[in-house]
């Protein structure tokens, strides 16, 4: 056991997760993960050659609904529990590329 | 501009993003209104709060299959959605549902119109999602200290359809978006309007020498809004890559953005920051399966398209291919065309007076300005009888045309209070001819003398003094036997 | 006491007169009031509301023209149900003041069926738990031992109705966090087939798995809670389009004949002896009903709980992308910038146990990663619905142990893999849909509770209940009362 997964790869996994984790957090990740990712290494030894994968437990189809519109909510009751708003808008910081 | 043509093929590849025209919504029932106050158009569903989940808009998957049959794409037996993941303040949930390894529908073609040659785009796929909300910058994006969210377009249900790398040129990529618009405008699943954002399309554009086996590194532009835009950016960026080329650089992949002020493209991500988007099926929903009942059941009810319409114009009224190719460019202006002709059975006249008077004052591409035209085409259509019978003369028939745009009066009522009837009585003009011949002395003296442009000048007085009315042709023909008496 | 009664018992008072909807409101929040602050199953508890729905309750009822066959019964629910005006914590820091504008469709169903809403229920946060000690608020305590979990998730719903905190309460179950803390816990909790009951409202954990359930102090409430909130709802697509039966009806009916299967893969290495003494002998009492049990096998079971330690984070990654800081929930001060933001919002947020799965479950849908794990989990998926499918062709409902072990003391399950451990037997069930319920069927020697499993068939709840109302009413395991005051 052991080696699965490197520092780096947390790294990478906590920036897509948007998650700030500080050097403690991303060692006992390190550690933790590897042991999950360790004992999940057991459906290796199992076969799944040829099995379609099950994405819905009880399988169903074309549920739809029709286009018709239907009430929205207030903008007071939408933004109620915005941390910060300007008007009827949501406020955020400065927005930057990753 | 230099053409990067000479030494390198130019390969592009178009991703549009059409709006599709429904009532509510792709996945809740907010409508989808352009131009709503701010977060007004919300609800739970479409701005991502905890506990809530997606139904699928019926109307949304009709209008997919209805563009995927007229882009003749194999509609998919069975297609499912899936989670797009990346963060952005505008995706309320950070993720997108969209379709990724089972889209819609795959494989078809669109046709358009190069150097009067039809060619094929191959299309690749089409597939739905949800649009994202807006957001606005205090100041520009890159010197905002915060910015805006506005969720009201979150959740609008976008079609985007992807072509294969067929595209040739800039010009090409332009005619390949006009025509692809065409189609949805006939198909009516989207309204077509660049500015309001319903039609958005991104391209991606390589080079490459000439008969080499493989494609060039390609980059992707977006935020091109219009098709002007399109064709400066991939101008722009062909030129740019040609350079680079012959400076024996090699091209970067990467995503640049078209800043159509400064007329140039910039570098917005590199590959290495590539999103890794993770995409999985999308729980909340359940797969679509199509039956092949229900898909011919759309194709049968599939509009006329524009490239048969157009060769119907050709076929059925006589009409030049450019005359057709214009007039079918909208649903809404083929139709014009045709009820106007059926009430005045001169298809050339109605073509030849849509496209000088009619097409000056309302944008052909512009639907909406042509059904708001205060001149019907059974306005129109009155009005060309009205020249086609000789009632009126064309010069007048140009003035009444104005006025009835300005009044939205008929042609018959402008010209009865206004006395505008054409005058072609022999006996009646005859006077008005020796009362010119009296009065313009000189202009007969230099008539005689052999200067026989002067009848020209004896015409527009006769014109004149009739206030445009005359039969030109009687006028023509009094004039010249009166003078050849003198 | 009122509060000491059965729905049904609660609600033929009510239609006799014998007491009223305000009178058992009015007793559950003085007993929330005086035994909640030792057990700690609530989070948010709402007298006003419970009071008004009450009274409105009392007039339905003395005009004799009640909602439901459960009008004015109070009933809480776990604190990932969405209340419109009514805050919504998931148990988490990063939910902590939010206030949902609207009602999930259960609460919606329970309300138009006159039930009264006495608060909302603690959790490990986003669902994420076997104990309840993972709420980013506090911990709630086993009525039984209060030095002990509760079980959980859904531990503030089995701790209520098992302190007598409430007549019946909801709770979800995404692994086994209704089964396990009503294992735990000594009640009556029931998991419905996916698609059963609409998920509408209810906070998601992983979209695939989380089916909402009662916990009730028997199977004849469990089976009338379960008729009110079932059902297709237009809001919900996975929500299935097949009748609710009235599962009450069924109950009555003999188990003479019905086959039972059991399980060997479920009777794990390392299983507490009093557990499995106490299940041994519950199948005995089946027997003695006319049950005839027999052994069968479900080879997938030992690989399906590496299979959920990759499907339930993966979904919960994507579920949990929606707060970053922007329209509701906390936010960090002081960011630099969107990114920065969000990440540290998230980070001060979520507690370690959210953070491990998310990072868990984006690193199993990233590049490179995906069809290794998260497509592989979902291949593992279909084999154990195999393995179901099989076993009920020959078995008409399946018993089992729903834990191997005992309630544990707090803090005593440090590491997350052992916690994990806890719900190998009552995964199976959620990867593959199906209908699930725990019942009392012993009590260890120090007084713990012991829970018994019953699994059905996809929406054969009523055969369920009815193998399980058949097997308390054979024990006298329901009289016996966790010694609080
Ligand atoms: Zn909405």
């Amino acid at each position: 056991m052991g080696g699965r997964i490197e520092t780096r790869e947390v790294e990478q996994v906590a920036r897509l997760a948007r998650l700030e984790l500080s050097a403690e957090e991303k060692e006992r990740m390190r550690e933790q993960l590897d042991r999950i990712l360790g004992y999940i290494d057991k459906l290796r030894r199992l076969d799944t050659e040829g099995v379609p994968p099950t994405s819905h437990a009880v399988p169903m189809v074309n549920v739809m609904r029709e286009d018709e519109p239907r009430p929205c909510l207030p903008p007071q009751e939408m933004l109620a529990n915005a941390p910060d708003r300007s008007g009827d808008f949501f406020r955020v910081p400065r927005i930057i590329e990753d | 501009m230099t053409d990067p043509s000479a030494a390198y093929e130019v390969v592009i590849g178009l991703e549009v993003h059409a709006q599709l025209r429904t009532r509510s919504k792709m996945f809740c029932g907010c409508p989808t209104a352009f131009g709503a106050p701010p977060n007004s158009q919300t609800c739970p569903v479409c701005q991502g709060m905890p506990g809530s989940l997606p139904v699928i808009n019926r109307r949304a998957v009709e209008f997919g299959v209805r563009t995927a049959l007229a882009f003749h794409c194999r509609v998919n037996a069975s297609c499912r959605f899936a989670r797009k993941h990346y963060y952005y303040p505008d995706m309320p949930k950070n993720y997108q549902i969209s379709q990724y390894e089972e889209p819609l529908a795959e494989d078809g073609w669109l046709e358009l119109q190069a150097d009067g040659q039809p060619r094929r785009i191959a299309i690749q796929r089409l597939h739905l999602e949800e649009d994202v909300g807006r957001l606005i910058h205090e100041g520009t994006l890159e010197t905002a200290h915060a910015s805006l969210v506005d969720f009201n377009r979150s959740g609008v249900p976008l079609m985007e359809t992807v072509s294969q790398p067929d595209v040739r040129s800039p010009e090409e990529a332009a005619a390949y978006l006009r025509a692809f618009r065409a189609v949805l405008l006939y198909l009516g699943v989207c309204d077509g309007n660049m500015e309001e954002g319903s039609l958005r399309c991104d391209a991606n554009i390589s080079l490459r020498r000439w008969g080499a086996p493989d494609l060039g590194t390609k980059v992707e532009i977006k935020n091109l809004n219009s098709f002007k835009n399109v064709q400066r950016a991939l101008e722009f960026e062909a030129l740019r890559q040609r350079e680079a080329l012959d400076r024996g650089e090699r091209i970067v992949q990467e995503t640049r953005l078209w800043d159509a002020d400064r007329g140039r493209t910039r570098t917005m991500r590199g590959k290495e920051q590539a999103h890794d988007y993770r995409y999985f099926p999308e729980p909340d929903l359940v797969p679509l399966e199509l039956s092949r009942a229900s898909v011919e059941a759309v194709r049968a009810d599939l509009p006329e398209l524009p490239a048969a319409r157009r060769q119907r114009f050709v076929r059925e009224y006589g009409l030049p291919t450019y005359d057709a190719d214009l007039l079918t460019q909208t649903r809404a202006l083929a139709d014009y065309y045709e009820a106007a002709v059926r009430e005045v059975p001169h298809p050339k006249l109605v073509s030849n007076w849509m496209m000088s008077e009619l097409l000056r004052a309302i944008p052909a591409d512009d639907e909406r300005a042509l059904a708001a035209s205060p001149i019907s085409p059974r306005h129109l259509a009155g009005l060309l009888r009205l020249v086609a019978d000789g009632t009126i003369t064309g010069k007048i028939a140009k003035d009444v045309f104005e006025k009835m745009f300005r009044s939205g009066e008929d042609a018959l009522t402008i010209v009865g209070r206004e006395g505008l009837t054409q005058i072609a009585d022999t006996a009646a003009l005859g006077a008005v001819v020796d009362q010119v011949l009296r009065a313009n002395p000189k202009a007969v003296e230099d008539w005689r003398r052999g200067k026989k442009a002067a009848a020209g000048a004896l015409v527009g007085q006769v014109m004149k003094a009739t206030q445009g009315k005359a039969n030109p042709s009687v006028v023509n023909s009094l004039l010249e036997a009166k003078l050849s008496q003198l | 006491m009122i509060t000491q009664l059965t729905v049904h018992a609660l609600v033929e008072q009510f239609r006799r007169g014998a007491a009223t909807p305000s009178a058992a409101a009015r007793a559950y929040l003085d007993r929330i009031a005086a035994v909640d602050p030792s057990v700690r199953a609530y989070i948010t508890v709402t007298p006003e509301r419970a009071l008004a729905a009450a009274a409105a309750a009392d007039a339905r009822w003395r005009a004799g023209r009640p909602l439901s066959p459960i009008d004015g019964v109070p009933i809480a629910v776990k604190d990932l149900l969405c209340t419109k005006g009514v805050r919504t914590t998931c148990g988490s820091r990063i939910l902590e003041h939010f206030v949902p504008p609207y009602d999930a469709t259960v609460i919606e169903r329970l309300e138009a069926a006159g039930t009264v809403l006495l608060g909302k229920t603690n959790m490990d946060e986003f669902a994420m738990g076997s104990s309840t000690e993972h709420s980013a608020f506090f911990a709630t305590r086993n009525p039984w031992d209060l030095a002990r979990v509760p079980g959980g998730s859904s531990g503030g719903s089995g701790a209520a109705v098992a302190a007598d905190l409430a007549a019946a309460a909801l709770g979800s179950d995404t692994g086994g966090s209704i089964r396990q803390p009503a294992a735990f816990t000594g009640t009556v909790g029931l998991k419905p087939t996916y698609g059963r009951v609409s998920r509408y409202g209810l906070v998601a954990f992983a979209s695939s798995l989380d089916q909402i359930g009662p916990f009730a102090k028997d199977v004849i409430d469990a089976a009338l809670v379960l008729r009110v909130i079932a059902g297709r709802d237009p809001l919900d697509s996975t929500s299935a389009d097949v009748p609710a039966p009235d599962f009450v009806a069924e109950l009555g009916r003999p188990i003479e004949g019905l086959r039972l299967g059991v399980p060997q893969e479920y009777f794990v290495e390392g299983m507490d002896p009093e557990v499995e003494a106490s299940v041994r002998e519950a199948i005995e009492v089946l027997k003695r009903l006319g049950g005839r049990a027999e052994p069968i096998s479900l080879p997938t079971t030992d690989y399906a709980l590496a299979a959920y330690y990759l499907i339930a984070p993966a979904e919960a990654s994507s579920n949990l992308a929606r707060y970053d800081g922007v329209k509701y929930g906390s936010r960090a001060a002081g960011a630099r910038d969107v990114i920065d933001m969000s990440s540290k919002t998230r980070a001060q947020g979520f507690g370690p146990e959210v953070k491990r799965r998310i990072m868990l479950g984006t690193y199993a849908l990233s590049a490179g990663y995906y069809e290794a794990y998260y497509g592989k989990a979902q291949k593992v998926r279909t084999l154990v619905r195999r393995d179901f499918d099989a076993a009920f062709a020959r078995v008409d409902v399946i018993v089992a142990p729903t834990t191997p072990n005992l309630p544990f003391k707090h803090g005593e399950k440090e590491d997350p893999l052992a916690m994990y451990l806890n719900d190998v037997l009552t995964i199976p069930v959620n990867l593959a849909g199906l209908p699930g319920v725990s019942v009392r069927c012993g009590f260890s020697l120090a007084g713990l509770p012991i829970g018994l499993q019953f699994i059905g068939r996809p929406f054969d709840e009523a055969t369920l209940l009815r193998a399980a109302h058949a097997y308390e009413q054979a024990t006298g395991w329901q009289t016996r009362r966790p010694p609080l005051p």
